[in-house]
């Protein structure tokens, strides 16, 4: 019986190792492709939210621009300062990209294709996200630039701290749930819009009713905690454009930068993404029974992650950025509590109505 | 360069920090040291090529020494060396690049006050309304940077619209967007076209709901306010000590403009009020009362540009003057002017040629650059950059 996407290929070549191959390479053609677009919604959102057109000139609407932008990136000369640490130079930004593709192995794409089925999904994911710091402290490090320096310090800082209320946020997720495995979360939540977990959960109404005002700080904190952690504004401050230049890639070009940039873009959908498994239904259709099933399960799970990102680029080109210690304020005395608050709750709650 | 770090910290770890070591539980003694970082002169935060050197504990500033020069193209030098006294309007243009009309101004109203000329009242007018619009682009563009500093990078563009109408009104007025030669000895250099007066009176009407938006968008924006209120606190003394003037001045609770308190033009027929730092949100004299005096300026300048063009007087805009200005021998004049950043003066002295012997300008951005590194102290590292941002410079009048 053929299940899964992994199984007809299986079925189709016979090969573990190709099986395994080809399920690697698969997201990595899907991240490219979406960084090119997200790079371009991004630029067009931003220019119409500062009352301008952005680019106009290649193809329709300057549709093909971020390919020209990446071209231009690929052929730039690549250049290494004398005085960096050349090893760490050269590995660090495969080190962030690595750690944030590696997170695509978890996501449920549809209800039939997700890369690696470990029942420690969620937690796999927050793990391998950082990794993604260690990236960031080689290239601030390595670059030999007191401003890299800082700005990867700063980056380490907070992404760390900000992974403690994703953290907690899963927590409660698993309670309600009861797993950790993104696909097994997102199967508890299909059937429609209203099983959601934003909006309490598959549950009779009362507990529903009780649980939803919990399940929707969680998400809001959860959706905060995210923007932090794949560093963009308010709290972009690893590279606070008008302090540290870029931060921790300032001596990067070419290639290297363009694997930093594309381990954001992937990192921006990881989050994006984790977001929807966890409290939006991920694959699942919000109308139910209604245009479901594994196709539409990749439309709606690569949507709704769009939707957030978009709220996220949005988000970026209003506000202001946060000073580092108010950073830290934020994460360890706003989000952190109020995830202790809705812990309890959630557990009390779920607890009384056994 | 001491440190200062006002209490030992014991750490759980059995370290304890003191001043310049760290002793470990073992006994052994670490050296700690603050970090010297160089900023700029090619960096997008210093506005120009300023450069600041900076010595940082973390990210605490212990000292600030700011470095210019960069820019310096010897401007006074040169009016020495002009055939004509007119010729240095151009050059006192490139001053403050970022309000020209405001610092070609300063310099005419000294050689007419060295001439005794009487400029007809239209000419006063149309500088009054110029300069006000131009104090409005120069506002302008320091809020939208401000924005910058802080991250919002929307403010700006929007700052940059609006600059771009005040920058049409000149265009059709004389041609020039960014350096004018407008005003000229004895009157300007073109009358306002037909169309000037209602395109300005359309400017002003759309303009006010802007400042409003813009204080909307970035002057209560929770984050703008956080922060900026309570950063780098400028005391009304210190303020006076280092001859602060224009909006930082005010910010910091002194209620000082030179369009009123040394009046010139005729600043005193218009009905409007200097602003000052009120201390809305955190202290008189912190980042945010600076911005906020300057979003206020803009306000108070709509009202005379809106008065002036009401009761704008008929007549000649060029003063009957002689071709060749020859002013007496030895004649010193100091005429000061209030421009976007505070007091311009120009001290100029004649020998008796055709050309100034000596022209010495007090730059406004000048002085209060002088100002950073006694509020930076004690700030952190993306408290420098809002800090230098709300002075407000232009480094090429602070280079000159």
């Amino acid at each position: 019986m053929i299940e899964t996407v992994q199984q007809f290929i299986l079925a189709l070549l016979a090969n573990e190792l190709v099986v395994a191959v080809i399920l690697s390479v698969l997201p990595l053609v899907f991240v490219i492709i979406y960084t090119l677009v997200v790079l371009y919604t991004e630029m067009k959102v931003a220019a119409h939210i500062q009352d301008r057109v952005a680019y106009m000139m290649t193809g329709w609407h300057g549709i093909l621009q971020p390919i020209a932008d990446m071209i231009k990136l690929l052929l730039k000369e690549d250049i290494i300062p004398e005085k960096a640490d050349r090893i760490l130079f050269r590995v660090a930004p495969y080190v962030t990209f690595a750690g944030s593709y590696a997170a695509f192995a978890v996501l449920p794409f549809t209800s039939i294709y997700i890369g690696a089925n470990i029942h420690l999904g969620a937690f796999f994911l927050i793990a391998s996200g950082s990794i993604v710091v260690v990236g960031i402290l080689m290239a601030g490090w390595s670059s030999n630039n007191k401003w890299s320096l800082l700005g990867g310090l700063r980056s380490a800082a907070q992404m760390v701290s900000y992974e403690i209320p994703t953290a907690l946020a899963l927590v409660i997720v698993a309670m309600i749930t009861g797993s950790l495995n993104l696909q097994e979360i997102t199967k508890f939540q299909d059937g429609g819009i209203h099983n959601w977990l934003i909006f309490g959960g598959p549950f009779p109404l009362k507990t529903k009713l009780l649980l939803l005002p919990f399940t929707l700080i969680t998400f809001i904190i959860l959706f905060v905690a995210s923007i932090a952690e794949v560093n963009r504004t308010p709290f972009d401050l690893p590279e606070a454009e008008s302090e540290l230049v870029q931060g921790f890639f300032t001596e990067y070009s070419g290639l290297r930068f363009a694997m930093f940039y594309l381990s954001e873009y992937a990192n921006l959908f990881v989050v994006s993404a984790l977001s929807v498994s966890l409290f939006l239904g991920g694959w699942s259709s919000p109308f139910g029974s209604v245009l479901s099933g594994p196709v539409w399960g990749i439309f709606w799970f690569v949507s709704k992650a769009y939707v957030l990102v978009l709220l996220q680029i949005w988000v970026r080109w209003t506000l202001p950025r946060l000073r580092v210690d108010q950073l830290m304020y934020v994460s360890w005395k706003v989000l952190t509590p109020w995830l202790f608050v809705c812990l309890l709750a959630v557990g009390a709650i779920l607890v009384s109505v056994e | 360069m001491k440190k200062v770090i006002q209490q030992s910290v014991t750490l759980p770890t059995d370290y304890t920090v003191t001043p310049g070591s760290i002793t470990t539980s073992t006994g052994k003694t670490l050296r700690t040291e603050e970090m010297i970082i160089n900023m700029g002169p090619q960096h997008p935060s210093t506005h120009g090529v300023l450069r600041l050197e900076l010595v940082v504990d973390g990210e605490i500033i212990v000292d600030c020494i700011p470095h210019i020069g960069y820019l310096h193209r010897c401007f006074e030098k040169h009016c020495e060396h002009m055939t004509n006294y007119q010729q240095v309007i151009p050059y006192a243009d490139r001053m403050d690049y970022c309000s020209a009309i405001t610092n070609e101004w300063g310099y005419v109203l000294a050689v007419e006050k060295m001439l005794g000329i009487q400029v007809p009242e239209r000419v006063e007018y149309i500088r009054v309304i110029m300069a006000e619009l131009q104090r409005i682009a120069s506002h302008l563009i320091a809020v939208g940077t401000y924005g910058i500093d802080a991250g919002a990078f929307t403010p700006f563009l929007y700052c940059f619209i609006d600059r771009e109408k005040i920058l049409d009104l000149f265009e059709i007025t004389c041609g020039a967007r960014l350096l004018y030669n407008y005003i000229w000895i004895g009157g300007v250099s073109h009358d306002l076209p037909p169309q000037f007066i209602d395109q300005a009176k359309e400017f002003c009407a759309y303009f006010r709901p802007r400042i409003k938006m813009l204080n909307e968008l970035l002057t209560y924006n929770e984050i703008f306010v956080k922060r900026t209120a309570n950063v780098g606190i400028l005391p009304k003394d210190v303020a006076l000590n280092y001859a602060v003037s224009g909006p930082q001045l005010r910010a910091s609770g002194v209620n000082w403009d030179l369009r009123r308190d040394d009046p010139y033009s005729v600043y005193h027929k218009f009905a409007w009020e200097p602003q000052i730092g009120k201390g809305e949100v955190g202290t008189v004299g912190d980042c945010w009362n600076r911005h906020m005096v300057r979003m206020r300026e803009m306000e108070q300048s709509l009202n005379i540009i809106e008065q002036a063009l009401a009761s704008l007087p008929p007549g000649d805009v060029h003063a009957a003057i002689p071709k060749r200005i020859r002013p007496e021998k030895d004649v010193e004049v100091y005429v000061r002017t209030e421009t976007p950043r505070g007091e311009l003066g120009f001290y100029v002295i004649s020998d008796g040629s055709t050309s100034p012997f000596r022209v010495k300008a007090r730059g406004p951005a000048f002085v209060n650059l002088s100002v950073l590194p006694e509020i930076v102290r004690g700030a952190m590292l993306a408290d420098l950059v809002l800090i230098a941002g709300s002075i407000d410079i232009v480094l090429g009048e602070v280079d000159r």
